[in-house]
């Protein structure tokens, strides 16, 4: 269910689809080899280092620092209606990167690179389909997660 | 080795063309290469189109280009790599000659954007973003190099005033090319209160779409020798690449693939960054010509911000850039553009560019590069 994942989903498939369910379940999942133990997020199916296809999903706490951001006021399609929006991208602590909106806990004015975030993951509340993202927020920042996973 | 030499160049106006198709467009820099070459169409064994495939309705650009140009049955094959499809071009016509295969290649970049509405640019644009994990937060183009613009302003502490002097340089030059999209100097003042697209850019650290095509004429040592009095040697080519994604790159001051792809040009053509007295750079952000500097090695990194406050770029400086107005005043029609650094630096090499003719210009280079840095082609151009 790729097609979960974001407010427009121009690909909605791939072999680590399943990130976009957990993701609903409140779950930020990265990926873990099985076969050379190589982590990365955001997932991939395929081990960079060992070519392997052996894959499983490994959990992040979702902290990090604020790497880069931008305040986006001329919007593409699809977006116009929200803009201006702030994106931004995390350094996770537990390794690599992600890209999110800006919260509102996190006035523009506090807005810094190095300062420690916390990413929460979301669910559009005003839309008749399952959208799922997530934002950067304040550390602490708190979200309701669905039992222990049971998929892959 | 034989050398590749380039023995016409020619160039349309770039502009929003709602006059012409794509094909027309082709046609108009075409028919000044050939006359600029002074050769029949007859010389030329291929042609190799540059352009990006998604802004046209016609499919297939290269097939319609070809018969419009009368060069049936004669081979063509079109290249594209986002923004750096022209260079790209220009490598693949340099290696069919370096190969044996072709003696005279012209190589033509076109584009005809404005067959789309600007939110769809600019939506198509930021999809040159990685669009799993990236472009469903609305990423743009702007903003990404916006991006790099805040971690360039974090670290070094670069200003937003220094990037929009790259602006007021480009358009000063801009001012004086009869086939540049805007023809008018612009004020620091004016700059730094247009309307804001990505923080910390605004409408004048942005280059805009166009229409338009530029061609340039590649030959063999000998064809170029028998054919031409005034070749201008492409002496060295160098073309790398970095991760689709920005999440994956070393870090977002500058661009790994120009370093690697400067190098390698450098060194094929063996010359030295102070050797180079006359640049075109892809400018299509302020803040990617001031990592151009650095990524080229005209300064060291974190220098860029200063060398274009000093004028250092200016002409009279340590390297002219961009003196037909860059990606920013001249338009940045995606697909022509590499075809037309390579003509604005055929042009500056032979010392035919009239008002903005940079002195004693015998070594020049072009910098063109294909998204964020995903791809880059750096080609050094000598005049004997």
């Amino acid at each position: 269910m790729f097609s979960w994942f974001g407010k427009v989903s121009f690909v909605p498939y791939s072999k680590v689809a399943d990130f976009a369910v957990h993701l609903k379940d409140g779950r930020m999942m990265g990926s873990r080899c099985k076969d050379c133990g190589y982590t990365t997020f955001p997932p991939r199916a395929d081990c960079p280092q060992c070519l392997s296809g052996n894959f499983g999903f490994k959990e992040y706490n979702g902290k990090g620092k604020i790497y880069t951001y931008t305040t986006i006021s001329a919007a593409p399609t699809g977006f116009e209606d929200i803009a201006p929006y702030t994106a931004a991208v995390v350094e996770l602590d537990e390794g690599g990167r992600l890209m999110a909106w800006v919260g509102d806990t996190i006035p523009l004015n506090e807005l810094k690179i190095g300062i420690p975030v916390q990413v929460v993951p979301r669910i559009f509340d005003d839309s008749p389909e399952i959208k799922v993202y997530y934002t950067i927020e304040k550390p602490g920042a708190t979200w309701k997660k669905a039992p222990p996973p049971h998929l892959g | 080795m034989s050398r590749v030499g380039i023995i016409g160049a020619g160039h349309g106006v770039f502009g929003r063309r709602s006059d012409a198709t794509v094909q027309e467009l082709a046609f108009e820099a075409f028919r000044l290469a050939i006359k600029d070459a002074g050769i029949s169409r007859d010389e030329l064994d291929a042609t190799v189109v540059a352009a990006v495939p998604e802004y046209h309705k016609q499919r297939s650009v290269a097939g319609v280009v070809q018969e419009y140009l009368n060069l049936n049955p004669k081979p063509t094959w079109l290249t594209e790599v986002a923004c750096a499809s022209g260079s790209a071009a220009i490598r693949t016509a340099w290696m069919a000659i370096k190969s044996g295969l072709h003696q005279v290649v012209a190589v033509i970049g076109c584009q005809k954007m404005t067959e789309l509405a600007t939110a769809e640019i600019l939506a198509l644009m930021g999809r040159v973003g990685e669009v799993q994990w990236e472009s469903i937060f609305g990423t743009t183009f702007p903003g990404y190099y916006a991006m790099f613009a805040t971690n360039h302003m974090h670290e070094f502490g670069t200003t937003h005033e220094q990037m929009l002097q790259v602006a007021v340089k480009n358009h000063f030059y801009g001012a004086k090319n009869p086939n540049a999209l805007f023809r008018k100097e612009i004020q620091l003042d004016k700059a730094m209160a247009s309307d804001p697209v990505a923080s910390p850019f605004c409408v004048y650290d942005c280059c805009a779409n166009a229409d338009g095509a530029a061609c340039v004429i590649l030959a063999d040592e000998s064809r170029a020798k028998a054919l031409s009095k005034k070749v201008v040697w492409l002496d060295g080519v160098g073309c790398a690449t970095a991760s689709m994604s920005v999440l994956r790159r070393p870090n977002l001051v500058g661009l790994p693939s120009a370093v690697e792809a400067g190098q390698q040009a450098f060194r094929m053509a063996r010359v030295a960054p102070r050797d180079i007295k006359v640049a075109e750079v892809h400018d299509c952000f302020t803040i990617a010509e001031i990592m151009a500097y650095e990524d080229l090695g005209f300064c060291k990194k974190g220098q860029g911000g200063k060398f274009i406050e000093e004028k250092r770029s200016y002409i009279g400086g340590e390297v002219a850039v961009n003196v037909d107005g860059g990606l920013k005043a001249k338009g940045h029609p995606i697909g022509a553009t590499g075809v037309s650094m390579a003509y604005e630096i055929v042009k500056q090499l032979r010392g035919e560019a009239g008002e903005r003719q940079v002195p004693d210009a015998n070594v020049g280079l072009t910098h063109n590069v294909g998204g964020i840095g995903q791809y880059t082609f750096v080609h050094v151009f000598r005049r004997d």
